[in-house]
């Protein structure tokens, strides 16, 4: 079994990124910026209706439309749109200006539907219009139940009943989906705004009918993800259909307003639970009912938008009575997609928030409360450090003993990320020169992460060499085969992989050039020996240095104004379990990134649906609110470095346990829950009876 | 190519606007008669540009970017697909993000709002411009140094926000780096690393927050 070097120089230590310089200069190249020969500009029309039977699309005058180049309909012949913002044609032309012209002169007929429902709870009802025709909204409820809940309830010293929800969170990444797509004889290449340059590869070829072979992805700098962008997706296919149509490349980013439709949520999450313990704070029996929209979904499944709603529960806990009940409702709105660390922030949220709500009753802190029932060794020791460095013991009072008008409070959480671990699958290459440059190639995207810098950082460690010696190339799909950008997998997949090719490379080396030891120093003595010839090497990823299974947990400390209801987070600590660090800095910017998209999600975040017209009613930034630098607050990390575990990845667990955390941190400070996210002013202000609830 | 577009095609000019008010809005409208009366006369006076491509000269990084652009196209939109300078982005197009943030003069704009024609006549600075014979700003290297950035899609707006700032303010405060940054989103998270970065640039010393404790 292959082992990581204990004594280490880079690996462990903070290597500044490799290609930052490339990024603060404007010199990094992402999908949105490709100018190939000729290109054109591509639009998408959307349907301005939430239900509809589409009965033509006519081109005509688009194509009129001076600098217009061609222009193509979504689906052929009559097709039906379930939700606002459904694709239905697509031109392009040598300017966003002509396209914005064409997108006005296309003919749409529709037979508009007028019964369709955008709210889930609206959905649910018995006479609610029917999403999919002839299936229900809501999928047959998933029932768990182990041990002997309503008897187990009846032993419990103390029972909590609590409704806790959240809301659609839109992805956001700051560059939209989209690609730069050439389809010419020899087939296409897309440049693409992907995590997945592996998956847009097959989807594409898949669609088009081509050889996998004959088309190329590449993915040089991509503007963020978070789980939205494993697809070519509909206006990926609709660009390669325009530059085959026009005969040129096509640039078609959507808009910030189409991102927020079409291309992806995290769905919402209604969760009735109902929580005992012992007087000792056992968890003793939990019962729990959730459900919630992914929009439109996959449909199928007797309905409700299939899979994609339901979350762990009751989450990181073992309780011997549980019985948990989950469905998913269909909505006319725009189908969910995987979104950091999938089911479990709204998991925490719930979970988390019900054991405060029952430390409350049982008079326990809840740190006592989580020790005493999570199960997990290492967030033990995360919580007993956290709680030490946060100051809990001080900081934490009864939950609304805070006097005056702002009031404090501090809460925590936990959180878990169960998958993650390395992709086996995962390949690469090592072309070492004989001048003693060395290029490592690897068909993986750099998501914002810094796994271009891992792979160097690694290549540095096992050759004995500077990371800025080691040329990276990711980002096509001509290198060997690597992992998506997601499930906090490729880190841990491309590691283990760049260990395995430079060590190989190593031994090939130093068997070819006669020296015992080729690295550092020897290195280019020993790479002049190869001749005329460059050694390339070939390698795959190896069981034994990465690990899965990554926990955190968070504390977080607020400020609420109880005349204005607003809340002002003052600081979060977050403890992380690491495995082995491989570069710390890129590693902190990603937990700082998961606690504040966190923060957006307890705070601010929420798709709001029009009820009557079933509009998205903030798909752009100035209504839909993403937490500012002046929002974000004091924020300290513990990296839990665990060499011995290998390499984990950090992404999802670092979003998971913020919500929950400053849920009860708000709870602490008022001495009522808000069981709803986000939390706004509005919602405190009625937790507080100071303004009536609003109509749910 | 047919061309059988409405001749007014996309020509929605603040002139015609005002034409369109006409007398109704000038009559109604009480306190504020005069300024429409006289923004009515100033925009009669104005030569009409467009709708068609009108030929257009910016000065961008001390270079001269002469294009033929129709007048509605936005600054942003001249650097990004008419010019090969794409390192300004567009995040939503609606002066809400930042992302395609440059300076006019030395004053941050969303470069999203502002017309390609109304930015003839000023010096105009994008990313691309800050670094100088190959040697990154203060601002750029202290960005690379401490990480404040992951996907980087933001950070040429940022960069750019804090370059701004710190051309007339030697020595911010944490808070007057936020208040400079206001107008930037980042989805990444790299705020904290971004404030370190510009107090670093600064030359203001602030104290990182991350400790590593190795499990035993």
């Amino acid at each position: 079994m292959p082992n990581w070097p204990t004594e280490t120089k880079y690996i462990s230590h903070a290597t500044p990124r490799i290609d930052g310089v490339a990024k603060v200069t404007g010199r990094a190249r992402y999908s949105s910026d490709i100018q190939e020969k000729g290109w054109l500009y591509g639009m998408i029309l959307r349907s301005k209706w939430p239900a509809a039977k589409i009965l033509s699309v006519n081109l005509d005058l688009a194509r009129q439309i001076p600098g217009i180049k061609a222009a193509v309909v979504a689906r052929e012949g009559e097709f039906t749109v379930r939700y606002y913002g459904e694709e239905i044609a697509a031109v392009c032309g040598t300017s966003k200006q002509a396209c914005l012209d064409a997108l006005r002169a296309i003919e749409v007929k529709a037979e508009v539907r007028h019964e369709f429902v955008v709210n889930e709870n609206e959905a649910r009802k018995e006479n609610a219009p029917e999403v999919w025709d002839g299936k229900p909204n809501s999928t047959t409820p998933r029932v768990r139940e182990n041990g002997s809940v309503d008897a187990a309830f009846s032993e419990c010293a103390a029972v909590i009943e609590g409704f806790y929800s959240t809301a659609v969170q839109i992805h956001n990444p700051m560059e939209t989906m989209g690609n730069t797509i050439s389809w010419t004889e020899e087939g296409v290449t897309a440049w693409s705004s992907t995590q997945g340059i592996s998956s847009v590869r097959d989807g594409l070829a898949g669609s088009l009918k081509l050889d996998q072979s004959r088309v190329r992805v590449i993915t040089e700098y991509m503007g963020g993800g978070f789980g939205a962008k494993f697809g070519a997706g509909v206006e990926g296919l609709l660009a390669a259909k325009l530059s085959k149509a026009a005969k040129a490349p096509v640039r078609l980013m959507l808009t910030r307003f189409d991102q927020a439709l079409a291309v992806g949520n995290r769905p919402s999450s209604f969760q009735k639970i109902k929580l005992g313990a012992k007087a000792d704070g056992t968890l003793h029996a939990f019962d729990a009912e959730n459900y919630g929209t992914g929009g439109i979904g996959a449909g199928g499944d007797g309905g409700g938008g299939g899979g994609g709603a339901d979350i762990p529960m009751p989450y990181l806990y073992k309780v011997p009575n549980t019985r948990v009940k989950q469905s998913a409702v269909a909505v006319n709105a725009g189908p969910s997609r995987a979104f950091r660390a999938p089911g479990n922030p709204p998991a925490s949220f719930g979970m988390e928030s019900a054991l405060d709500d029952l430390a409350a009753k049982l008079g326990l802190d809840p740190v006592e409360l989580r020790l005493k029932n999570d199960p997990n060794e290492i967030r033990q020791r995360e919580y007993k450090l956290g709680a030490e460095k946060f100051g809990w013991k001080e900081k934490y009072k009864k939950p609304g003993s805070s006097v005056g008008v702002v009031k404090t409070g501090v809460g925590c959480a936990g959180g878990a990320w169960p998958a993650g671990g390395g992709n086996k699958n995962t390949q690469g290459e090592a072309q070492i020169n004989p001048d003693g440059s060395i290029e490592i190639r690897l068909g993986v995207q750099d998501i914002g992460t810094g796994t271009r810098t891992v792979i160097a950082v690694v290549a540095a460690e096992i050759l004995g060499l500077k990371p800025e010696q080691i040329t990276v190339k990711v980002g096509d799909t001509r290198f060997p085969p690597g992992p998506g950008s997601g499930g906090s997998t490729t880190c841990p997949s491309v590691s283990p992989t760049v260990f395995d090719v430079c060590t190989k490379a190593l031994e090939q080396l130093q068997t070819q050039s006669g020296l015992a030891d080729a690295r550092g120093k020897n290195w280019f003595a020993a790479c002049k020996k190869l001749g005329v010839n460059p050694l390339v090497v070939h390698g795959k990823w190896q069981e034994g240095l990465s690990a899965s299974r990554a926990g955190g947990v968070q504390f977080a400390e607020v400020e609420v104004d109880t005349e204005t209801g607003f809340v002002t987070v003052k600081k979060i600590l977050g403890v992380h379990d690491c495995g082995l660090i491989i570069n710390q800095n890129t590693l902190e910017s990603q937990i700082n990134g998961g606690i504040i998209m966190g923060m957006g999600y307890a705070l601010y975040e929420e798709r709001v649906m029009d009820d009557l017209s079933g509009v998205v009613l903030n798909p752009n930034f100035e209504t839909y609110k993403l937490p500012g630098i002046a929002d974000v607050p004091e924020i300290e990390i513990i990296l839990v470095n665990m060499p011995e575990r290998g390499v984990i990845g950090i992404g999802e667990p670092a979003t998971v346990p913020t919500a929950g955390a400053i849920a009860n941190a708000v709870a602490n400070a008022l001495g009522v829950r808000v069981g709803s996210l986000p939390i706004t002013p509005a919602k405190v202000l009625a937790a507080l009876g100071k303004v009536p609830p609003a109509h749910a | 190519m047919k061309n059988s577009e409405p001749k007014n095609f996309g020509a929605h000019s603040r002139r015609t606007f005002f034409k369109s008010l006409g007398t109704v809005a000038v009559t109604t409208a009480t306190a504020q008669v005069q300024s429409i009366a006289a923004e009515l006369e100033k925009a009669n006076s104005e030569k009409i540009i467009g709708p068609a491509a009108v030929p257009v000269t910016l000065t961008v990084n001390g270079e001269k970017l002469k294009l033929l652009l129709e007048p509605r196209v936005t600054l942003l939109d001249a650097l990004r697909n008419y010019s090969s300078l794409t390192g300004a982005k567009e995040g939503c197009d609606r002066a809400t993000c930042g992302a395609c943030t440059v300076l006019l003069g030395d004053t941050p704009i969303y470069s999203c709002q502002k017309l390609a024609i109304e930015a003839q006549g000023s010096e105009i600075t994008t990313i691309e411009g800050l670094a100088k014979d190959g040697k990154l700003s203060p601002v750029q290297a202290a960005f690379v140094e401490k990480d404040a950035l992951q996907c980087g899609y933001c950070t040429p707006g940022f960069v750019m926000s804090v370059t701004a700032l710190l051309k007339k303010n030697f020595h911010p405060t944490a808070a007057e780096v936020k208040h400079a940054c206001a107008g930037n989103l980042c989805r990444c998270g790299c705020h904290p690393h971004i404030l370190q970065a510009a107090l670093k640039a600064a030359g203001v010393k602030h104290a990182a927050k991350t400790e590593v404790v190795t499990y035993a």
